[in-house]
């Protein structure tokens, strides 16, 4: 995967703003308030996009690389948006012999993202995933809990249309 | 609040609701798995049904212990008669409501006694009555699936936060400390160090410096949750036990550290911490006494290294939860570098009681050097999976032929798991030790955590140890170089045993590595990473020689050994497979039998399922 950049673009919205501004103020002077204060702002906005750890790292005076690090550490902290429907590909064996590679580069073609990304407008996420067991369907890939299988690389345009 | 008015307290709710004689009381099992299979409909219909009826309560529980039974009700008459009902739904809910509720004859279809058997004639009407349970010793657990978790008032009734009580007006903090060190309690959270020991060390300059006490409530091990069932079910009973530490220690601030993927138990621990502050149980001048004592939750974020005491304290403060080396120990040094005890939960839960029943009390159960009781999570190939609490010493073939029922389908034992991804497994041999620390050590497990995982002739044990090592691989931190590169390294000779491409000279790399992790790692997520190669490498040798000399699994697991074949004396040639195979790799003409070519083949059984006939075989 090429170095992942931040394509949705960071809205922000005002009413947001100040409620991560008053968990910041709530936190500010207690020890180890970082941890906590990422979780909420994680409520707050879905993600952490750099722009939140910014003001984050602003609020509670902390080097925004401490806080890129804490972030990066735990699984539950997500850099990216998720997407209303979220898209997963199937890479096992069975599926990757089937071409499921081929399905995955025609949806980051169509969606334009990579896998671990959200489209601008939030509808589409991607990602991969392993064997989901369901190998005499193969390639497979899941939206939600929808399950695709036999996908040829032409009909995922079709398919996506479906949810747009 | 004063002890009088825990006993006021105690009085009224033990006459009012859990010893009351005029209602019928309607339990409702409300833990995460209960939950998950459907119980909270079963609660919405009780009480829809009971509305309006002063003679008939319903009220929610813990984790009664038999996760796969659950949903459970258990009914209790005015008479005190209990009655326990498994799987129930909502139509079984109403059943059960108009002919034992209104009617009062119990639903015998229901009963806990059709699926449990009491190991007398009668089947059993109630848990109790089942050898699942009468074989168990509930101290820690002596409050999940009786109380109801969100009413403090329960937990007072009973005899909650009398120890803390009885320790702040009678005790000494080193008489506290003595009756720790007295009891023989260790640590529950896997390593078993002495927990009086621990406050000892944290114990010295009282008044003069600022400590902590914490609780260790990241259960990350796969299959452990009896800390969950614990802080579900009877969340008040650690609150009551940090707050005795704190004061054994001179601590006035605690944190429980609690994993977010238990949402239930941080929203029942938030309740009982505002309760606890209501009551002044926690908070200023507790008891009326100079000691005060607070507690905040922090919530983990998904690492399980975490569960290693220095990393979460670094988590705790605000870091990325990686280890450092000891010493200097947490009681020298811990959170915010200031003396600190962590004990696990259910170490905690156990607290409240010693406490009140005495050091001797405790000491007289279990083993010469384990005292007291473990709960287990039991759970793969066992008929009755769920939560048990047996007195040390109990051997596993009692825990599992007995408590656990034997294992389904009349396959054989072969070995069972403890202590998750650090342990070991115990094999046949030693089904007749009496569980304890030392024991298991011994025998090259240990005791974790509590995860019982019983596996039978099917599971290949090479595939179990690459399985958890896999797993320490993803969640190494990646501080210290044998766990974040020698645990990989492990994990690839795994790979190459399991795929056939290993060689007797890969053997040796393994075992020697294992044991250079095992010496060389930073935290004890590393030490103990080896542990699952190891023991199995210790007992079930000729199964990996198998791997690599006769390149066959024996247990017919590893799929890169197996070869399917389709036996041309049963194949009807009808071309089912050919046209399922997703990888093409069947062929044949119509009316003929069919052959798969190994070279094409990746072993999905996809063309089992397909064939009417059975006639594809796995060898």
């Amino acid at each position: 995967m090429k170095a992942a950049q931040n394509i949705v673009p960071f809205s922000n919205d005002p009413a947001k703003e100040e409620r991560l501004q008053g968990i910041i103020d709530k936190y500010k002077e207690e020890k180890g308030a970082l941890i906590p204060v990422l979780q909420q702002a994680q409520d707050i906005y879905g993600y952490l996009p750099i722009e939140v750890q910014m003001a984050v790292a602003k609020g509670l005076d902390v080097p925004l690389e401490k806080i890129y690090g804490v972030v990066t550490f735990y699984s539950f902290f997500n850099l990216y948006p998720k997407g209303n429907y979220q898209i997963s590909v199937c890479l096992g064996t069975a599926c990757y012999v089937k071409g499921s590679r081929k399905v995955l580069d025609c949806l980051q073609e169509t969606l334009n993202i990579e896998p671990g990304q959200c489209t601008t407008d939030r509808s589409f996420s991607l990602d991969t995933c392993r064997c989901i067991g369901a190998c005499g369907l193969a390639p497979v890939m899941l939206i939600n809990d929808d399950v695709y299988g036999r996908v040829l690389p032409a009909e995922v345009p079709e398919i996506i249309a479906k949810y747009q | 609040m004063k002890l009088q008015d825990l006993n006021s307290i105690k009085e009224r709710v033990l006459s009012d609701v859990l010893e009351t004689t005029e209602t019928t009381r309607v339990l409702v099992g409300l833990a995460t798995c209960g939950i998950a299979s459907g119980a909270v409909p079963v609660m919405e219909k009780l009480t829809e049904l009971a509305a309006g009826n002063e003679k008939i309560s319903v009220s929610k529980t813990g984790c009664i212990g038999i996760c796969q039974y659950e949903p459970i009700v258990e009914v209790i008459t005015p008479d005190h008669q209990k009655t326990t009902y498994v799987k129930v739904t909502p139509e079984k809910a109403e059943i059960i409501f108009k002919e034992h509720l209104l009617g009062g004859v119990p639903v015998q279809d229901y009963l806990v006694g059709t699926v449990l058997p009491s190991g007398e004639d009668a089947i059993a009407t109630c848990l109790e009555e089942t050898i699942f349970y009468k074989k168990q010793h509930r101290i820690a657990l002596r409050n999940c699936g009786r109380i109801d978790p969100e009413q403090i008032d329960q937990y007072i009734a009973t005899d909650g936060y009398q120890a803390l009580g009885k320790a702040l007006t009678s005790m000494t903090p080193d008489d506290v400390i003595q009756t720790m060190l007295d009891s023989g309690l260790r640590g529950r959270g896997g390593a078993g160090f002495p927990t009086g020991l621990k406050w000892k060390f944290a114990s010295g300059n009282r008044g003069n410096v600022q400590k902590y006490v914490c609780c260790n409530a990241d259960e990350g091990d796969p299959g452990a949750f009896m800390d969950r069932a614990v802080l579900e079910g009877d969340p008040h009973a650690v609150l009551e036990a940090m707050a005795i530490a704190g004061y054994a220690i001179g601590a006035s601030m605690g944190y429980i550290y609690v994993r977010a993927e238990y949402p239930t138990a941080i929203s029942r621990l938030r309740i009982a911490i505002d309760q606890a502050k209501e009551l002044g149980l926690l908070g200023e001048n507790i008891f009326g006494t100079d000691f005060s004592f607070d507690i905040d939750l922090r919530l983990g974020s998904g690492a399980f290294v975490c569960g290693e005491e220095t990393a979460l304290m670094t988590s705790i403060e605000g870091n990325r939860g990686e280890p450092r080396p000891r010493p200097p120990f947490p009681a020298v040094k811990g959170l915010f570098q200031q003396p600190t005890i962590l004990n696990n939960v259910e170490t905690w839960a156990n607290i409240p009681r010693i406490i009140l029943n005495g050091a001797e009390w405790f000491a007289s159960m279990g083993t010469e050097k384990s005292k007291g009781t473990k709960v287990f999570a039991l759970g793969g190939k066992i008929n009755n999976t769920g939560l048990v609490e047996i007195e040390m010493g109990t051997t596993l073939r009692e825990v599992i032929e007995e408590i656990g029922g034997g294992i389904p389908n009349g396959k054989a034992f072969k070995a069972a798991q403890t202590g998750g991804p650090s342990g070991g497994c115990i094999s046949i041999d030693n089904y007749d030790v009496p569980i304890d620390y030392d024991n298991l050590i011994a025998i090259g497990s240990m005791m974790g955590s509590g995860g019982l995982i019983v596996m039978d002739e099917d599971n290949c044990m090479v595939d179990i140890a690459k399985f958890f090592l896999e797993f320490t691989v993803d969640e190494s931190c990646g501080k210290c170089t044998p766990c974040r590169i020698g645990t990989r390294r492990l994990l690839e000779i795994m790979e190459k045993i399991t795929s056939g491409e290993a060689s007797m000279k890969d053997l040796e790399h393994l075992e020697e590595l294992a044991t250079y992790i095992k010496e060389d790692a930073l935290c004890g997520l590393g030490q103990t990473a080896p542990n699952p190669v190891l023991s199995t490498l210790r007992y079930f040798r000729h199964e990996y020689e198998a791997h690599i000399k006769n390149k066959k699994c024996p247990a017919g697991v590893c799929k890169d050994l197996l070869v399917y074949n389709i036996n041309p004396h049963i194949c009807v040639g009808c071309g089912l497979c050919k046209s399922k195979c997703p990888v093409g790799a069947i062929f044949g003409t119509l009316r003929k039998p069919h052959v798969i070519n190994p070279e094409i083949c990746i072993r999905c059984g996809t063309c089992i399922s397909a064939c009417r006939q059975e006639a594809v075989e796995v060898v």
